[in-house]
């Protein structure tokens, strides 16, 4: 079977030795190729030292997700050897290090080693300890250069887009990519019978993390309010706004800066300042992760009862508790949804990849305003940290904020008296107004018991009449958000119900299974509250996988919880390792439950 | 039902002010506090205060947390938007209201439960921020609506009314601020008006974070022989130390203070304060000083009041320091926040 343009190569390195640069170069490289690629950090909560991975899989069919198996392993790293060739597939290969001996303890007699003396090289080569740690990463770059058959051009073309303001840098970084190269091509077979070649499949298409794609949405939404607590691994959301912020919210004649950005003290502040904000009419997020969302618990079910909007972007991380922070789980699904003591329910948007990172960031300001509610966009570390291939942001200019129901000056002076919680629209949405405009629009907001017109009230009737609207608006939010996305006909017996990041791995295995013959449609969950086509979905299959990154099976609780489903139709597929969830995963629960239970939907399925 | 509107009734002869409102305009709802509570004697003096230097109504912005304190943002100025926010959380949503909109004036009311023990942390950080506000404490030294713990302000020996002895030291929040560097710290006693209303004038005017921490008696819970925080105690205790004058730049100052005892701190708009010393050893523009002075004086069971520190610039505000521009963020059209597509496509010229 030919393994050009699809394979797996996973680099183990020690954090804090600038083994990032080697491993985008490899990536960027191969993208730049016109070759879709995916790339994952498998990163310690630590700042040097300690082991980390990347995985790059290259795959010619546009495959976005980790197939489940390891092609080439790069082991940089002596203190993970022994795991590292264990994860090697057979038929694989193995590069490492071969200044020093390798025990003969961990051979594989189905993989091929390869042993370049890649420190050697560079102790020879380059002076000082940093430099020669760095060029160590940069020069195993250059022996998979060689090995892969990769554009060396292009390497060199990369090299002097970063190295644009230090060209010596291009030179001794280049110097590292020949020695491994020129190592590689006298000492091996190359290339080997995984390489890429070039291909035309990335035009018009980015690598970018989900963060970044995020913080440009709220760029583009017109936020002007940020406020955060840092936390991994949300943090690089906060910066990359700032730094977009920096570069075209700077008022060019008087040197203003058009947004306000504010390090709080810990979440509870920083959702109060959001909340603040979003009342006096600044659109105005933070960016958290699971332990944040537990902190701003509080906040949000005032933000939810006394209807203020809000944005909050959840970058979820492995828990319970601190948990792993830089490993990726789709674990606060249920803590979102409900977040907050009392009857509280939150809009909850969940997007599988950068590109709907951008999109849904800035929808989820004008939904927060159109709903009078915090809306939190569910992110996790696989989206928001890694670099994901997708297609181009674009903006449309036409574009207008959707402030939602304000009543302005004018608007105010039309009115005999404005009552800030009477349902004019019978759609369970209220008016609300700014403070500074009119003392006509002045109302009181609180978190206490409140009637129709924003008093104080400890009356049972005045309070329920409040609090069934608020049902009647989560109604209304129902056809206001994204809605799913199906893949398939929908006429299938069996399907599989998802969301957020599962979606590379579920697309990818439903290729598979539906080459053996098994044929699931897919529904894509993009929003909570859960829109009635999702009821039709879930009612329209015998038998639903519902595929989630967690352990206790939050999204099927979700489902349980939210719609009309018999929850004996759905069949949880649990990936919570804290790894991105991979094709082969789906594929093999689906399988593994078929054969199990020799299911009588299988007669749809063959 | 504990909301009870005022019926609104101006008699013509109402005295008004350059905007011509009366009082009347400046008032809320009817308290729902305890009959001879000192907090209601505070939002008197709001209402006085707001009245006398003609803020607009919906310019000013209340803003509380949760206990009897936060209560009283209903009890004046209807015609201003109220936040009453979770509890010891007042701060954080000040500070996101003011970054939204700095061109408002921002009065947050709060108590010593909710500032000193479950909002310290949110309190001490709006100092740092130096959040352009007035943050008034009404501070009585006990757990009100909860009926009558004592709170971090009450002192060493002070006596809860069922007998037991606090003995954990007190926070000050007056000290505090200053050791935070609040440029703007007064204390004061809700049985005062005459030095309260001034004071009030001067902290909504001041531009940064102004603090000032008022003893206000709990009749239900801390009126009792014994506590240091009573009427009795208070009105025996309590020093006036320098009286402040809040003069709009509009108006002309008239003193009739001795030379050598008035000092006039004029603030960045034009606006000035006039502080009288009322004793000769202590300069209230010097923060270190202040603060020593103000400590001596605790340890020796006084309550000084007045303005104890001012300083004319506060540089360091947070609009300043975060040079955001004269109009509020709320404010900005969109045409200047968005980047527009053209530049989107620039700003991903690096992730090709």
């Amino acid at each position: 079977m030919s393994r050009v343009n699809d394979f797996v190569i996973k680099i183990a390195t020690v954090n804090g030795t600038g083994s990032a640069s080697a491993n985008t170069l490899l990536m960027k490289s191969i993208f730049r190729s016109g070759i879709p690629v995916m790339g994952k950090n498998y990163f310690p909560s630590n700042i040097q030292g300690l082991p980390t991975w990347y995985e790059i899989r290259v795959s010619k069919a546009g495959y976005v997700a980790r197939s489940g198996q390891v092609d080439l392993m790069v082991c940089m790293n002596a203190e993970t050897y022994a795991r590292d060739i264990r994860e090697v597939a057979t038929g694989g290969y193995l590069i490492y290090d071969s200044t020093w001996p390798r025990p003969a303890l961990l051979r594989r007699e189905d993989v091929t080693v390869l042993g370049v003396p890649l420190a050697r090289m560079c102790n020879e080569n380059f002076k000082g300890v940093r430099t020669r740690i760095l060029m160590k990463n940069i020069c195993y770059a250059g022996v998979l250069a060689a090995l892969l058959d990769l554009d060396v051009a292009k390497i060199r073309e990369l090299l002097a887009e970063t190295y644009a303001k230090k060209p010596a840098l291009v030179d001794a970084n280049m110097q590292a990519i020949e020695l491994g190269y020129n190592y590689a091509k006298e000492h091996f077979d190359c290339p080997l019978p995984l390489r890429v070649t070039p291909m035309d499949q990335t035009a018009d298409h980015i690598m970018i993390d989900g963060n970044t794609a995020a913080a440009l949405g709220c760029i583009y939404a017109g936020a002007t309010v940020a406020a955060w607590y840092p936390i991994t691994p949300s943090t690089s959301l906060m910066d990359a706004f700032k730094s977009f912020a920096d570069k075209t919210r700077i008022d060019p004649e008087t040197g203003a800066a058009n947004f306000a950005f504010i390090q709080a003290e810990d979440e509870l502040a920083a959702i109060g300042m959001v909340l603040g904000a979003n009342w006096n009419g600044a659109r105005a997020f933070t960016a958290t992760s699971g332990p944040g969302v537990s902190l701003m618990s509080e906040f949000l079910g005032l933000a939810y009862y006394a209807e203020v909007p809000a944005v909050l972007f959840d970058v979820q991380r492995v828990g319970p508790s601190t948990g792993m922070p830089t490993r990726t789980q789709q674990c606060d699904l249920l803590a979102a949804a409900y977040a907050s003591h009392g009857d509280t329910k939150h809009v909850c948007l969940y997007p599988a990849n950068p590109e709907e990172c951008f999109y849904m960031a800035a929808q989820a300001f004008d939904l927060a305003e159109r709903l009078q509610t915090p809306v939190m966009v569910m992110l996790d570390l696989d989206i928001g940290m890694n670099d994901w291939m997708c297609r181009d942001l674009v903006w449309d200019d036409a574009y207008q904020p959707d402030r939602g129901k304000v009543l302005d000056k004018e608007a105010l002076s039309k009115i005999e008296k404005f009552h800030r919680y009477v349902d004019k629209d019978e759609d369970g949405i209220t008016y609300r107004t700014f403070p500074g405009v009119d003392p006509k629009g002045a109302y009181f907001t609180r978190g206490s018991g409140h009637t129709q017109f924003g008093t104080y009230t400890e009356d049972s009737a005045e309070y329920q009449l409040v609090l069934d609207r608020l049902t009647r608006k989560f109604a209304t939010a129902k056809r206001l958000l994204p809605k799913p996305v199906l893949q398939g006909d929908g006429k299938a017996r069996a399907a599989i119900v998802s969301l957020g990041s599962c979606d590379g791995a579920i697309r990818e295995a439903l290729d598979v299974l539906d080459n053996r013959g098994i044929h699931l449609d897919y529904l894509r969950v993009r929003a909570f509250p859960f829109s009635e086509e999702v009821e039709q979905f879930l009612a329209a299959h015998e038998l639903v996988y519902v595929v989630e990154q967690n352990r206790d099976a939050q999204f099927r609780s979700l489902l349980t919880l939210e719609t009309r489903i018999d929850k004996a139709r759905l069949r949880s597929l649990l990936h919570y390792s804290g790894l991105p969830v991979s094709s082969a995963f789906i594929v093999d629960g689906v399988l593994a439950d078929l054969a199990e239970g020799q299911r009588a939907v299988s007669g749809v399925l063959s | 039902m504990t909301f009870i509107p005022k019926p609104k009734i101006a008699h013509p002869s109402l005295p008004r002010n350059e905007l011509g409102l009366t009082r009347r305009d400046y008032e809320g709802s009817l308290s729902t506090l305890c009959a001879g509570c000192g907090h209601d004697s505070i939002t008197a003096a709001i209402t006085e205060a707001c009245w006398g230097i003609s803020i607009r109504p919906e310019n000013l912005v209340k803003l509380s947390g949760i206990g009897c304190s936060s209560k009283t943002t209903a009890y004046f100025v209807n015609g201003g938007h109220g936040f009453n926010s979770v509890h010891g959380r007042m701060p954080s949503i000040a500070m996101g209201a003011n970054a939204a909109n700095r061109n408002l004036h921002y009065i947050g009311i709060s108590g010593d439960g909710d500032s000193l023990s479950i909002g310290l942390g949110q309190f001490c950080h709006a100092i740092r921020r130096n959040v352009n506000m007035l943050y008034i404490i009404e501070n009585n030294g006990v757990y009100g609506l909860t009926k009558g713990q004592f709170s971090a302000s009450a002192d060493v020996g002070t006596k809860a009314k069922k007998g037991e002895v606090n003995q954990q030291p007190p926070i000050d929040p007056v000290l505090l601020a200053m050791n935070l560097g609040a440029g703007f710290v007064a204390r004061s006693f809700s049985g005062d008006k005459a030095q309260l209303v001034p004071l009030i004038q001067a902290g909504l005017n001041y531009p940064g974070f102004a603090l000032i921490d008022v003893l206000s008696p709990c009749v239900t819970f801390n009126d009792h022989e014994g506590s240091t925080k009573s009427y009795a105690y208070t009105r025996e205790h309590y020093e006036p130390i320098v009286e402040a004058d809040f003069v709009p730049k509009q108006r002309e100052i008239v003193t009739d203070y001795a030379a050598g005892e008035a000092i006039t701190v004029t603030l960045h708009d034009g606006n000035r304060v006039n502080l009288r010393k009322l004793a000769s050893d202590y300069d209230p523009t010097e923060a270190r000083a202040a603060y020593d002075y103000v400590q001596q004086h605790i340890e020796k069971g006084e309550y000084l009041t007045g303005l104890l520190h001012c300083r004319a610039t506060s540089d360091n505000e947070f609009h300043v320091a975060n040079r955001t521009p004269l109009q509020a963020l709320n404010a900005l059209p969109y045409a200047k926040l968005s980047p527009g597509s053209g530049q989107l496509r620039r700003l991903l010229a690096r992730y090709r």
